[in-house]
């Protein structure tokens, strides 16, 4: 299964690569929420557990918990879906702290 | 077991005993038959492969390159308008290293519909990264396809069999056609090490950036460089299997020749004949056949000719501004060589007109009367 | 609900678990093709390949040497999804896997312009693939240059606002009909259950299959990133793209239908690429919608 942040691979030589042109690695050594400006904070008392949230997201970042779900700020754009599709608006979009 | 068959139908015999799995074809003149023959064969069982009737040569091409990296032996055949209308996948199967094998009848392109023999075609796709083989007879045409399967898919480079128009493709010659186990015995399964499935799942060709670009091509770079050595030690071993030899090129007569002619294709099999005649009439005159264009084989080319005083370059293409394209390549293969002889460049045949023994008889009287190399490129038989 | 009771709660979710695209990609924010992608491989599974020719995704996937996909992908040139489909379909069967199910991936531009001779010929053949393209309705990839996707009305880089696009969106979901293939959908990424839905039944259909993706693109549209559901809801809600599927060629059926369709024009005021439109360029987007409605009512009924 594909690591959670996967190693970011260097070359030293020609040699190393593979002879035809294909991926080695995974794209989980980029990590997106480098990009983000404001940031989705979710309020656990108000959530109904209705996974929308989870569903919409298009990085995914959302994982689910134990039964929760749970904002992973590694990869998260900020891309304010998740807010603006929450049924109980439990989720609130904050300026980023940088 | 011997037959008697057109040149298409020896492409087609080829990709048959060299157990294609995946074909993938469009029809244009004069390459017709080989498709014919191959759906054919594929219906009556004769052949256990997939065939593809695409609706262009572009769609042609880029399905044998997903047969290809899917991990299915694939081959296809065209022709001038459609191998231009292919450009961009050539690219693409020699940079993806897809290891097809094509079928190329040599075709004049258009404007001035023509479909008669002429290399501007195939010779338009030198800078692809496929290998190309001319060749001169039948015979060579079927042993070529076996071969270039054999090479092209240890090296992971996509290999093009040219034929000229009607002067092979159409012509009828008796051919001893491999037997099956044998060519089983010479060509093994297509088995690549890396392929496309979700047993193993990859992204290929994905954006490549500076950093990775460069290195990705000095590898193709470096094995076709290994490419000539291979082409002859599985010409060495075609030829102990089927007792037929195949190298890069084929010299005739060269070996204590003051002249020599430099050609390809069926024009090579003229120039013997003209060099039968001028040995009988006293020139010791030779015929340099280049059969491998891609990779260029330099290092036969230049023993040929450091051991003659001057040679002609007989084109039946022209690269308009810079004139015969096989002749920019000799001249660049003895460049800076001491004891190389004078070469003179002349264009012939193009659009299917015949090259006659004459013609090469008047190319020899030219050429010998030339004290030195010149840069103007000589037109034979054209009305000026 | 008690805290005990709302902890016990399950997370509900309506569509498979599996995960088959991962973090990390290079899709914008809000990007509506990336969330299409997700649902797909929801609903295919891990058994695929794709082919996916010059467009955003060829980007968003990362560059060499990663994916953030746990399918193999082959990256095909632009006109040549379909036809590198079928090559693969008949590379893998060749070699004995009958079973993967082979996707040619492919953007609006990729299918409606460029890609259509390949498509047509897959289709008039009934090659084993899944065509889906998703629209975003413009050559995004290369900066928002006008596709025959793009919309009557919109803004794009080669159709400035005083030379909006002024022809209709091709009717491309019509020409493959004409094709007679065995399956046609229309998705919508503010539907996602309904695409899987839909994907999964085709994926056990044989033949070409054909799939039309609404995929909002904020970047393209000029739209905020937040509003990529909800613009994609509005488009089916209001008959600008609505929601059906044609089996055979003949028979259409309504998935999503429609009581009362509310007015184009909410759904045009929430993306830049429309706000240079009059009232009565407005009210002839709104009869082009009103027309193409009727158009599905009257194939339906028939
Ligand atoms: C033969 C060819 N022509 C042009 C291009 C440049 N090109 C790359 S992607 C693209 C537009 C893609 O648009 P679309 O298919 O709608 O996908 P999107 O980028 O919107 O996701 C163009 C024009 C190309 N790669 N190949
Ligand atoms: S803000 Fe966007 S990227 Fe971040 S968790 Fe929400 S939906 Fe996902
Ligand atoms: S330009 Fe549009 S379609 Fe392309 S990645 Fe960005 S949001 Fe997605
Ligand atoms: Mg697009």
């Amino acid at each position: 299964m594909r690591p959670r942040k996967a190693k970011k691979i260097v070359f030293k030589s020609a040699e190393e690569m593979p002879l035809m042109i294909c991926s080695v690695g995974h794209q989980t050594h980029n990590l997106t929420g480098a990009w983000r400006n404001i940031r989705p904070e979710i309020d656990l008392e108000r959530c109904i557990k209705c996974g929308i949230c989870w569903k919409f997201c298009p990085e995914p970042s959302i994982d689910v918990v134990d039964e929760w779900p749970v904002i992973d700020y590694d990869y998260c754009k900020g891309c304010g879906i998740c807010a603006e599709e929450c049924p109980t608006k439990c989720i609130a979009m904050v300026e980023e702290r940088k | 077991m011997r037959k008697v068959i057109m040149g298409n139908h020896a492409l087609s015999y080829g990709a048959m005993l060299a157990r294609s799995q995946v074909i993938s074809a469009y029809p244009i003149t004069p390459q017709t038959q080989v498709v014919e023959l191959l759906s054919e064969m594929c219906a009556d069982g004769t052949l256990d492969a997939q065939f593809i009737k695409v609706e262009s040569e572009h769609s042609a091409m880029a399905s044998c390159i997903g047969a290809s990296v899917a991990g299915a032996r694939a081959f296809t055949a065209t022709s001038a308008q459609g191998l231009a209308l292919m450009h961009e996948m050539l690219h693409w199967a020699a940079g993806g290293r897809h290891p097809i094998v094509m079928g190329n009848i040599n075709r004049a392109m258009a404007p001035g519909w023509s479909i008669w023999t002429d290399q501007n075609d195939s010779l338009s796709q030198r800078d692809t990264g496929w290998m190309q083989f001319y060749c001169s007879s039948n015979q060579e045409v079927v042993d070529t396809v076996i071969q270039a399967f054999k090479v092209a898919e240890t090296l992971m480079i996509p290999a093009m069999v040219i034929l000229d128009a009607f002067a092979l493709s159409h012509t009828y010659e008796v051919v001893d056609v491999p037997d099956q186990a044998l060519v089983d015995r010479y060509l093994p399964p297509f088995k690549p090490s890396i392929k496309l499935t979700p047993a193993d799942p990859r992204a290929f060709g994905g954006l490549t950036g500076a950093e990775h670009y460069m290195e990705l091509r000095y590898k193709l770079q470096k094995d076709m460089e290994k490419a000539p050595a291979l082409i002859e030690e599985t010409g060495r071993e075609f030829g102990k299997v089927f007792g037929r030899e195949l190298g890069l090129v084929d010299p005739y007569l060269c070996g204590d020749a003051e002249f020599v002619f430099v050609t390809s294709g069926t024009a090579g099999f003229t120039a013997r004949v003209a060099v039968d005649e001028l040995r009988a009439a006293g020139v010791k005159a030779g015929n340099l056949r280049i059969k491998v264009f891609r990779p260029f084989p330099f290092d036969r080319v230049r023993e040929v000719l450091g051991k003659v005083k001057k040679a002609a370059v007989v084109d039946r293409n022209c690269s308009y501004g810079a004139g015969g394209i096989f002749y920019q390549e000799v001249k660049s293969a003895v460049y800076g060589r001491p004891g190389m002889p004078p070469l003179i460049g002349y264009v012939a045949g193009l659009g299917g007109r015949d090259i006659t023994t004459a013609q090469f008889k008047e190319v020899a009287a030219d050429a010998m009367a030339k004290a030195k190399a010149e840069e103007e490129i000589v037109w034979i038989g054209v009305k000026k | 609900m008690s805290p005990e009771a709302k902890k016990e709660k399950k997370f509900a979710l309506t569509l498979p678990a599996e995960e088959l695209m991962a973090c990390g990609h290079l899709a914008c924010q809000g990007c509506g093709a990336t969330l299409a992608m997700r649902y797909m491989l929801k609903a295919l599974g891990q058994k695929t390949v794709l082919c996916i020719p010059a467009c955003c995704w060829a980007v968003i996937d990362g560059p060499y040497p990663y994916s953030s996909l746990d399918v193999p992908i082959y990256h095909c040139a632009f006109e040549t999804a379909a036809s590198t489909a079928t090559g693969v379909k008949a590379g893998l069967e060749a070699t004995g896997d009958t079973e993967t199910t082979v996707v040619a991936w492919a953007g609006d531009g990729g299918t409606f312009d460029i890609g259509i001779q390949a498509l047509s010929g897959a289709a008039e053949r009934n090659d084993d693939i899944i065509y889906v393209c998703y629209d975003n309705e413009a050559y995004m990839n290369t900066g928002i240059q006008r596709s025959s996707a793009t919309p009557y009305g919109a803004w794009t880089t080669t159709t400035p606002v005083k030379h909006f696009k002024n022809r209709p969106k091709k009717d491309i979901v019509a020409i493959l009909a004409a094709h007679r293939i065995p399956y046609i959908a229309t998705a919508s990424v503010s539907h996602p259950e309904d695409f899987v839905k839909k994907m999964k039944k085709a994926k056990d259909i044989r033949g070409t299959r054909f799939f039309h993706v609404y995929a909002p693109c904020p970047t393209g549209w000029k739209s905020r990133p937040e509003d990529t559901i909800k613009l994609a809801r509005m488009a089916v809600q209001n008959g600008y793209f609505p929601l059906y599927e044609i089996e055979d060629g003949e028979k259409t059926t309504v998935n999503l239908k429609l009581k009362e369709r509310k007015p184009v024009e909410d759904f045009l005021r929430l993306q830049g690429r429309f706000r240079h439109l009059k009232p009565a360029e407005v009210a002839a987007v709104q009869a082009e919608v009103d027309a193409r409605w009727e158009r599905l009512m009257r194939s339906c009924a028939g």
